[in-house]
């Protein structure tokens, strides 16, 4: 889901209900206007009446006093708003930081516990109805985190840290897109909110905390060798082999994830394929190079990324 | 008239004389020395006009483009890289090189005629600023076509315009080009804005201007405070990415907020230097066509400089989403929505004249009638803007290309067509074809709604805007390939304009001095006008000159074998000095040759500043040379 | 006129992102003598093509600089003053300071703590990195070589300060 219209956070709902006030009230001053200037284009001109232009002068106070009185109605809606937005999710349940890069987000759930804090990339998880606040920065340049569906955008500015908070009230899986121009693919710089009951969340978070079970099988050993003998690893982390490279998004459970390549590719062995073969003809200019594979190798690592759900 | 007028000599001439006389002091010299050295505000306006216009056709195959790649879904008909180029060239040449320059250069061909003026005030100075203006334009395009053309939008945001972060000289080009055209505005305010103050015809009182005239004030003074705001912003960019300072590197102590603050301080008046001027053209065309004056004049100026004060407090609306402290975006929520009213106020009196008056349903009243159906919707998805929350939504998706697109075209481009219908007659002597004319509005009208429109809706939807492509299955594509088709209709109605327009120039009907029938004074003297405009100086003793009486009140007393103009008092234009005007020279252009080179070498080594200053230095000398003995005569 | 061209016609190399090396570009040096591919291409004329198409070219360069610190490049070298490491930006070289030299400095790896980068890194990321190791001691067109970057600058007297702090604690303290 990705709208404004569908709002299913408490802060989209919010703002929602600002939009509603805002269509109908300018709605109604549009139509204001434009009834006044079809009356004055197409009215029964007799002879001038010398009452006319006082009689308009009075007409004009009134136009002034609805334009203020919308206006004083619009602003105080906003406020409030505001108020509300601020007082919403103040105890938040969940903390992340979410970090831009070119064109990707990393997403670290924070906990005291550094055992227990988790690294992801492109896809958040929250259980349904929970407070959450997320603290944004950026790697390189200014992006914008916006899940249209629960709240309104924030910057992620390099050297000034921000915040967002978000309250999603319903399962589903929400889209989120960077929407500050970050350079060549700011197009493809998308993100998936993945909201589920408690209980699935939490076992989201405990198979997130595990670590990469060993390569078992001979394909996928294989696959892990092509990882940590070719370029792979110099820039992908998988937790629980010496991969820890924070160059490129975290890959420890790559497979558990609905897409690729921060929602530019859905992920399934087709995809992957075509994204390893070559990265820059799925998404120009991202900063993953091509790496040539032979088939045997490729069909191995592909069998190996499987492996991290 | 008076049919005549005393000499230097104190001779008495008839009118045709008397206009010889003028036209052997006031002529350019025939070709290319005479288009070169040119000081004729006429002139200079015109080009300033047809050079606008040609970059508005380039930017506009550039937005065309753009419609044809977001046509469907992931498509490939241009890349990433080109895409980005294309919306900063569309971005940076419609705000830069055409919007302003353009309402300026209505300005400087019309307010010299409509104040009853021989000439604008420091010639040399606005011939300075075309060239200073074409060059930069150039440059610009021809670095595009060298694949230097900048890719980091038209707002050049920092980090991503910086030395890290965009490679190569795309955004050297584009930095110089802001500092360098910026400047030819300022230097053009300064023009108009003295025009305005010190060379109104005698009897000119301030409340008896005409509203377009103030429009261009006050448009000219928010350019004198708007643009150099920008042009340090510029300055800084080139410098971090040039010299390595760090005035945008948070590292060092720089700010990348820094940078929006600065540009937003220019570029939220500069939405209204753009808009202001369009509603002095409303004023004058609602008034010709109503045939009465317009409703309210003191409450019209007076919205006119209440908007332009707002329009200074508001800038930080384009930061809402920058996490800046709430109380303080409160404020500029406050500031957002004040500035509805005076804008509110002016809608209202132009209506109020139609009511009152007696309507022409020509070519330009229609674009008139479509200003204000289409611009009230941009002003009114602008006070939704103005909410933080809201504006949180929508900010940087297609609502805000569909809003501010409504706000220029509709409260831009709307009047400026309207008033090439309404000025082309005054300009060429000729008039343009009335029926192509409404065929020219009624495709422009649809094909603007069809493009436009929907993109609310695409904003809502969530598509974010300077997305070269976009995934299937997000409700986006059916409205997407509709406003390509109305991009095409649009296309379709400007070519259809530049037929008109080229049509009327070989065969279109003569106009005459007056067609419309309108009251100020560029409808006074011929069309097109002398080079003088005006064989005798007009006495002005009312506000609507040519309605108020039927034969125009003449003054008479400046010389004809000198270039001279009457200079009367700011607030009342009592005849005050006689002012020598200054003869064509070349050094304008020279020094503008020399300001260009230095601009432009410097992008490639800081260096050139320096050596660079030896023949700006050697040419402005050469301009501001002392006056001769006998210029210095006149003026006792 | 022909300037003109000329110019124009770097700006257009200069300026052009390539987000997949042009044939022929990525290919090691090594690669150039045993292949058959390109017989007749001396390694002189190869080393000319990849300087042309490298290091003048503000993307390579600036992609370059952004792996240099990704590979953590800085760790040893610094940003080219040098550290456990040698200095980039002096222009003296241990192993060669052409392009291919240095190509084959970073597959190999040298003596000392410099590791093989082979089969690690791919060519056309390798090529760019050569590029912009040059491009810090001065090679290579200046309009195409990046300018500084937006992380914290150790002015050079600062660098020296600490130095001098570190060899002689004894009398500060």
């Amino acid at each position: 889901m990705h709208s404004v219209l569908q709002a299913l956070g408490v802060h989209a709902q919010h703002i929602e209900l600002v939009w509603h006030t805002m269509l109908w009230v300018c709605g109604f001053m549009y139509l204001l206007v434009i009834a006044f200037l079809i009356h004055a284009i197409w009215r029964r001109r007799g002879d001038s009446d010398a009452e006319a232009p006082r009689r308009m002068s009075v007409a004009l106070a009134g136009w002034i006093g609805l334009m203020v009185l919308g206006l004083f109605g619009l602003t105080l809606t906003s406020f409030l708003t505001d108020r509300a937005l601020v007082h919403a999710a103040s105890e938040p349940q969940v903390t992340l930081k979410i970090t831009g890069y070119q064109w990707w987000w990393e997403i670290e759930y924070t906990n005291p516990d550094p055992s227990r804090q988790v690294r992801t990339a492109n896809e958040i998880h929250l259980p349904v109805g929970a407070q959450v606040l997320a603290e944004l920065g950026s790697n390189d340049v200014i992006h914008s985190l916006w899940v249209p569906s629960l709240n309104g955008k924030r910057d992620l500015i390099p050297g000034r840290p921000t915040e967002i908070s978000l309250q999603p009230l319903r399962i589903g899986r929400y889209r989120g897109q960077c929407a500050e121009f970050c350079g060549l693919q700011h197009a493809k710089m998308a993100l998936e909110v993945v909201v589920e009951s408690q209980q699935d969340y939490d076992a989201w978070y405990e198979r997130q905390l595990a670590a990469a079970p060993p390569a078992s099988e001979a394909r996928a050993a294989r696959g892990q060798q092509v990882f940590f003998n070719t370029a792979c690893n110099l820039c992908h982390a998988i937790a629980g082999t010496d991969a820890a490279a924070t160059v490129g998004p975290d890959l420890s459970h790559v497979a558990s994830r609905r897409m690729l390549a921060a929602g530019a590719l859905p992920n399934d062995p087709e995809h992957l394929r075509r994204w390893l073969q070559n990265p820059q003809r799925e998404k120009p200019g991202n900063h993953m190079p091509i790496v040539s594979l032979g088939r045997d190798d490729l069909d191995a690592l592909i069998a190996y990324l499987g492996t991290l759900q | 008239m008076s049919a005549q007028s005393p000499s230097l000599d104190g001779e008495w001439l008839d009118e045709s004389a008397t206009r010889q006389r003028l036209e052997k002091t006031w002529d350019d010299a025939p070709g290319l020395w005479g288009a070169l050295t040119t000081l004729d505000h006429k002139r200079v306006g015109l080009r300033y006009i047809v050079t606008a216009f040609g970059f508005f056709g380039l930017a506009g195959v550039a937005a065309f483009v753009m419609r044809l790649q977001l046509a469907h879904a992931e498509n490939d008909l241009v890349g990433p890289d080109l895409y980005n180029q294309l919306f900063t060239m569309h971005g940076s040449t419609m705000m830069f090189l055409f919007a302003v320059p353009i309402m300026q250069a209505v300005g400087i061909y019309f307010v010299p005629l409509m104040v009853g003026t021989r000439a604008i005030s420091f010639p040399r100075l606005l011939a300075f600023s075309y060239w200073i203006y074409l060059f930069g334009g150039l440059l610009l395009w021809t670095a595009f076509f060298l694949n230097i053309g900048p890719d980091a939008g038209w707002f050049a945001y920092v980090p991503l315009s910086g030395p890290q972060y965009s490679p190569g000289k795309r955004v050297d080009i584009w930095a110089q080009m802001i500092t360098y055209t910026e400047l030819s505005s300022i230097a053009v305010a300064v023009s108009t804005i003295a025009t305005i103050f010190k060379q109104r015809a005698p009897g000119m009182a301030l409340n008896r201007v005409p509203l377009f005239v103030w429009a261009i004030l006050v448009m000219s003074f928010m350019v004198l405070f708007a643009m150099p705001s920008v042009m340090i912003g510029s300055s800084f960019l080139i410098m971090d990415r040039l010299v390595g300072t760090h005035f945008f590197n948070p590292a060092e102590g720089g700010d990348a907020l820094l940078w929006q603050h600065l540009f937003w301080f220019f570029g939220h008046p500069e939405v209204y230097i753009i808009f202001i001027p369009a509603l002095g053209m409303v004023s004058s065309i609602v008034q010709t066509f109503s045939r009465r004056p317009v409703f309210g004049y003191p409450l019209m100026v007076l919205s006119l400089i209440a908007t332009s004060l707002f329009a200074f407090g508001l800038w930080v609306h384009h930061m809402f989403a920058t996490g800046l402290p709430r109380l303080g975006n409160s404020f500029y929520t406050a500031a957002s929505m004040v500035i509805a009213i005076p804008t509110g106020i002016q809608i209202f009196g132009w209506i109020a004249t139609v009511w009152l008056g007696k309507p022409r349903f020509t070519t330009p009243f229609l674009f008139i009638i479509g200003f204000i159906v289409v611009f009230v919707i941009g002003g009114l998805t602008g006070v939704m803007l103005a909410s933080v929350p809201l504006d949180l939504q929508v900010h940087d998706t297609y609502f805000v290309v569909a809003h501010f697109h409504y706000v220029l075209i509709g409260g831009g481009v709307f009047p400026l067509l309207g008033a090439v219908y309404y000025w082309f007659p005054k300009i060429t002597g000729r008039l343009l074809d009335e029926r192509l004319g409404k065929l020219n509005f009624w495709l422009f009208f649809i094909g603007f709604n069809v493009t436009f429109f929907p993109m609310h809706y695409l904003g809502l939807a969530g598509m974010p805007r300077r997305v070269y492509t976009y995934s299937s299955g997000l409700g986006w594509d059916g409205l997407n390939l509709l406003a390509t088709g109305g991009a095409v209709l649009i296309a379709i109605s400007l070519l259809l304009l530049a037929f008109n327009i080229v049509r009327s120039l070989r065969s279109g009907a003569a106009a005459g001095a007056n067609p419309w029938d309108a009251d100020t004074l560029e409808w006074a003297t011929s069309s097109p006008p002398l080079s003088f405009n005006f064989t005798h100086i007009p006495l002005v003793t009312g506000s609507h000159p040519l309605w108020d009486s039927e034969r125009l009140h003449v003054m008479r007393g400046l010389r004809l074998d000198e270039r001279e103009l009457v200079l009367t008092t700011v607030l009342d234009a009592q005849p005050d000095l006689r002012e020598p005007s200054v003869p064509p020279s070349i050094w304008p252009f020279l020094a503008a040759i020399a300001v260009g080179t230095m601009f432009v070498t410097s992008i490639f080594s800081p260096w050139a500043v320096i050596v660079g200053a030896i023949p700006i230095a050697i040419t402005l000398t050469a301009w501001f040379w002392p006056k001769s003995a006998a210029e210095e005569e006149i003026e006792q | 006129m022909t300037l003109l061209v000329v110019v124009a016609l770097s700006a257009c190399h200069r300026e052009n992102r390539y987000f997949e090396a042009p044939p022929g570009t990525d290919v090691a040096p090594t690669q150039v003598a045993m292949s058959s591919l390109v017989a007749g291409q001396s390694s002189a004329q190869f080393r000319e093509q990849q300087r042309k198409e490298y290091e003048e070219n503000a993307y390579h360069l600036s992609e370059g600089k952004r792996l240099f610190t990704s590979f953590n490049c800085t760790g040893c070298h610094a940003h080219g003053g040098g550290g456990s490491g040698p200095a980039l930006m002096d222009d003296r070289w241990i192993y060669g300071g052409e392009i291919d030299q240095i190509y084959l400095t970073i597959v190999q790896g040298r003596p000392n703590g410099m590791p093989a980068f082979g089969g690690k890194i791919p060519p056309q990321q390798i090529w760019q990195l050569a590029a912009y190791v040059r491009s810090l001691g001065g090679h290579g067109p200046k309009a195409a070589r990046p300018s500084r970057d937006d992380h914290i600058q150790i002015p050079a007297e600062q660098g020296r300060r600490d130095e001098e702090l570190n060899t002689a604690p004894a009398q500060t303290d």
